[in-house]
């Protein structure tokens, strides 16, 4: 079976894959990475969502072997050094921004990206872009704030 | 109120799990040694299965076993069952056809369960399905509930429900309604289709199957909001298993809002499957089979008339209505149409006369069961829709129509003819706070602004109360219910004065980690951090019947008060022993306990340390330890209820719907944690919405699926809302130490009607007096344009 080597929340990793292993396969069944969820399988839930060279993108819709060299970002490398949750960790908590928690790594990973591309996005623009991440439990409203906070916590980090 | 008690917006103890990735969902838990099951699933609505041939399967790389529905059959292994038994009008039980976990030899909708792969990956099991061979021998379908009630239509299950009818059920006083009618000054007529729903829970089912051949003891691991009724369910009647040696656990739950409350076929075949292979067997659902698998809700056909006098008080309501069950009954499809929406007819009016028919049906599409509000959103869109169509009809303002008929708040405790007697509530309060953070005095001039933008604006009310608790155990029973209604906890309090409560309620997304602490809290005084809630395991709790109709709080809560009751009034007698004083004088606050009138006292944790380390403790006279049991059976529903406004504006040119303002202002009794109260209440929001504008579950003529995926089937994403005002007016629940009430579905319940009345509300020049759900864009667009064509003519 083929090889592909990436670096997994800073850890370097080399892993066997079939042509068409996804990646989301390969985090959660071959690296234990649980937290990135799978939620659909026409790549429109969001649930999934990662970062692969510090873009968000779909974990369920790249196939591990187009990935050799590349660097992943999961839910589970997104706290600081220290152990301390991200800025948008904190804000999805403090503005009850997940209810089961299930769409809620991919609704993380996407509002950091955001958070990074548009600091300062109106309410109007974040849900633009959650266009492709699915929630069934809030309604959205917490989600919105939750980014809000999450996105100033960030810009005043800078 | 402590820092952590009642009332307090504290923060969900749950979150960080879920936020840093550390949840354990069903398809997390990886077992030695573990196969992968597949499903193989109808792709034909009905049909004869001649034969099926599984060898080639069987010879794939990778597969381990593959297994029929006559493996099954020979196995032993019985159908799955429904859990309440309604009867017809003349006392006949309803017809409950067969349904097997794996079909032998029919399939009766698109993605009934034909055969299991089993093999060492996914993608094996997967590829090897490909290869069964079935000789299928097609039938005609039938999916529509009144098409099935024709003759000659398709028969779903044959001689096991002729006429496709699973049971004609009546409630309420026909003669006192007719003779009603016969003396009304006017009559309001409706016809609706409430549309199929498909749950949606984002988490997709999965179950995985283990067997311990030293011990003997199963396990499910499964997406459940109610493992111990899973358990007594498969246990009992499917498997065979003793409860004793089959272990249900519902781990972190992704979301259920009905839909995992069921006893699932996939889980009593990796079950089995795991017994005979003695490997682990895991399944999870793709979405795809998700839409086709999952039980679906709603689906009722209605025809409604109320009589009204010349001041537009209500006479008396007559309803028939048709209910899709789908294929077979799923675990509590019967009571849906039946005792959670016909008794919920009354509303918050005074009706003093109610008759409903409901005829549930069989048809050729996947089992139609509870959805989120489950017969009350059903309930509530029929009775408000025809209140606005009244309103209409009598030339009278809908919100005095609604004022003229309400309870009067000094009525209650309430008797309606239609069987609940509502305990507390104050309607009034809820439509004038909402009214107010509405704006709705000022809506004409937003019209009139919106009027000249080219857009149509719209304002609809809805006036609702919905049933929870669902209570109590031996008057459901009456009515059919197969089980209980209660609620179990245990108060287990540890030598340090930390303190684990086990419940029966089951947490998918409410939050009841911190919601239960805080009632824990605020009893014993001990912070929020030094309790720990236990749910899910039926090996840990001692039983538990779940979650779902809006209970935990109200059931399961109160089942642990009572068990923090029995905690405190032991530990009353531990410390009036310490203090040498007598039971009596013992005063318990705060967390402590004083002899009354001195400042002799001790501390909760002095108290659970003596329980355990009982050196200095009355032996003779109690046990040492300190953990109670409370089981408890509510004795009535409880009712919240309140008033939702919708403001919608249309675009004339594409038909598109936006819901530009949503107010919720709820009675949801007693709130323990605001915080996620607001959010139970936007969510229910956001899926009423969904239902109003977006949802539809689609079959074509030939029981073909349409909306089998997210790119046909419309979910309400984050730009299709708005953000959705939450407020509360608290009456309190009479009957339980909380007062509380449930919140967990009122959003679903009021909603609908709310966004379809201001649809129609702003179509009124186009002559539309009624839409049926979703207000697509389409059907918008062309009533718009037909009737501009009509004016035109
Ligand atoms: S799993 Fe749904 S988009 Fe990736
Ligand atoms: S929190 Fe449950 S799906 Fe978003």
């Amino acid at each position: 079976m083929p090889q592909v080597s990436l670096t997994v929340n800073g850890r370097p990793v080399k892993v066997e894959v079939e042509g068409r292993t996804l990646l989301v396969q390969v985090l959660r069944e071959k690296l234990g990475l649980t937290g990135t969820h799978v939620g659909c399988d026409t790549s429109q839930c969001g649930a999934c969502v990662v970062h692969v060279d510090g873009k968000s993108a779909k974990a369920c819709t790249l196939l591990a072997a187009q990935l050799e060299g590349a660097s992943v970002t999961t839910i589970e490398g997104v706290a600081g050094a220290d152990g301390k949750m991200h800025p948008m960790q904190e804000a999805f908590r403090d503005n009850h921004g997940l209810q089961c928690g299930f769409c809620t790594p991919g609704m993380v990973m996407s509002a950091i990206d955001l958070a990074k591309t548009n600091p300062d996005a109106s309410e109007h623009e974040i849900r633009e872009w959650l266009e492709g991440n699915i929630c069934r439990c809030t309604g959205y409203h917490n989600i919105v704030k939750s980014i809000q906070a999450g996105s100033a916590a960030m810009r005043a980090a800078k | 109120m402590g820092a952590d008690g009642i009332g307090v917006a504290v923060r969900r103890k749950e979150d960080v799990r879920f936020l840093t990735g550390r949840g354990t969902y069903t398809d997390d838990i990886a077992r030695p040694g573990q196969t992968y099951a597949h499903i193989l699933r109808s792709g034909q609505a009905h049909a004869r299965i001649r034969s099926i041939d599984v060898s080639k399967a069987k010879a794939a790389p990778g597969v381990v076993a593959v297994f029929t529905g006559a493996d099954m059959a020979a196995d032993g292994v019985g159908g799955l069952p429904c859990g309440w038994l309604v009867k017809n009008k003349d006392g006949s039980p309803m017809k409950e056809p067969a349904h097997p976990p794996l079909v032998v030899d029919r399939v009766r909708h698109v993605g009934d369960q034909i055969a299991v792969v089993i093999a060492e990956t996914r993608a094996q099991a997967k590829d090897a399905a490909e290869l069964v061979e079935i000789d299928f021998e097609p039938l005609p379908a039938v999916v529509d509930s009144k098409d099935a009630l024709k003759t000659g239509a398709p028969q779903v299950h044959g001689d096991a429900a002729p006429g496709n009818l699973c049971y004609d059920w009546e409630l309420g006083d026909k003669a006192a309604v007719d003779a009603a009618f016969a003396k009304a000054h006017k009559v309001a007529k409706i016809d609706l289709f409430n549309n199929r729903l498909i749950p949606n829970a984002m988490e997709p089912r999965a179950a995985t199957g283990d067997f311990d051949p030293a011990s003997g003891d199963y396990t499910l691991y499964t997406t459940s909001q109610n493992p111990h009724v899973i358990r007594l369910l498969m246990g009992a009647f499917v498997l065979h298993i003793p409860e004793s040696k089959l272990r249900v656990y519902a781990p972190d739950v992704g979301g259920g809002f009905g839909s995992k409350i069921y006893h699932y076929a996939e889980e009593a075949i990796v079950t089995w499957a795991a017994g005979k292979l003695k490997r682990p067997v895991r399944w999870t659902a793709d979405r795809s089979e998700s839409f086709m698998s999952d039980a679906h809700g709603r689906d009722h056909h209605s025809h409604a008339e109320l009589a009204l006098d010349k001041d537009g008080k209500f006479l008396a309501l007559r309803v028939d209505t048709t209910a899709n069950m789908g294929a077979y009954l799923s675990t509590f499809a019967s009571c849906i149409p039946t005792y959670l929406y016909a008794t919920l007819l009354a509303g918050v009016y005074t009706t003093p006369a109610i008759y409903v028919e409901v005829k549930a049906v069989f048809t050729n599409t996947v089992p139609v069961d509870a959805y989120r509000g489950a017969g009350r959103p059903e309930a509530t869109f029929l009775l408000e829709r025809l209140v606005d169509v009244a309103a209409r009809e009598m030339g009278m303002d809908r919100v005095e129509i609604r004022r003229r008929n309400f309870i009067p708040t000094n009525a209650f405790p309430y008797q309606t003819p239609v069987a609940l007697q509502y305990d507390s509530g104050d309607y009034f309060s809820t439509l004038e706070q909402a009214q107010k953070a509405a704006d709705w005095a000022g809506f004409e001039a937003r019209r009139a602004e919106a009027r000249k933008r080219g857009k149509l604006r719209g304002i609809g009310i809805s006036t609702y109360l919905e049933a929870c608790g669902i209570a109590p155990s031996n008057i459901a029973g009456a009515l059919g219910a197969r089980a209980g209604l209660y609620e179990a906890a245990t108060v287990r309090v540890h030598p340090t004065g930390t303190v684990t409560i086990l419940t029966g309620s089951h947490s998918h997304g409410q939050g009841h980690e911190t919601t239960f602490a805080q009632v824990v809290s605020e009893t014993l005084g001990i912070g929020i951090d030094q309790v720990e809630i236990v749910h899910g395991d039926t090996n840990k709790i001692p039983f538990g019947m779940g979650t779902y109709g809006s209970r935990s709080l109200a059931v399961g809560g109160t089942a642990i008060v009572k068990a923090l009751d029995k905690v405190v009034s032991k530990a009353k007698k531990i410390a009036a022993h310490l203090l040498e004083a007598s039971v009596n004088d013992i005063e318990f606050k705060d967390g402590k306990f004083t002899v009354v009138g001195t400042d002799k006292s001790k501390t909760f944790g002095e108290i659970a340390l003596t329980a355990y380390v009982p050196h200095n403790y009355p032996l003779e006279e109690l046990e040492p330890g300190l953990e109670e049991n409370a089981f408890y059976d509510p004795k009535n529903f409880t009712f919240p209820g309140g008033c939702h406004i919708a403001e919608v504006e249309i675009d004339p040119d594409t038909g598109v719907t936006k819901v530009v303002k949503f107010t919720a202002v709820d009675d949801v009794g007693r709130v323990i944690n605001p915080m996620i109260v607001e959010g139970q209440v936007q969510g229910g929001v956001a899926q009423g919405i969904g239902q109003a504008l977006l949802e539809n579950c689609v079959y074509d003529k030939d029981g073909q699926l349409i909306t089998g995926s997210y790119m046909d089937y419309v979910m309400p994403r984050a730009d299709d809302l708005p953000s959705i005002g939450v407020a509360t007016h608290t009456t309190l629940c009479t009957h339980n130490p909380l007062g509380v009430k449930g919140c967990g579905e009122v959003g679903a319940i009021g909603s609908p009607p709310a966004v379809i009345n201001a649809v129609v509300d702003a179509l009124k020049d186009h002559g539309v007096t009624h839409m049926d759900m979703p207000a697509s864009p389409q059907k918008v667009w062309s009533v718009i344009n037909g009737a501009h064509r009509k004016a035109a003519e």
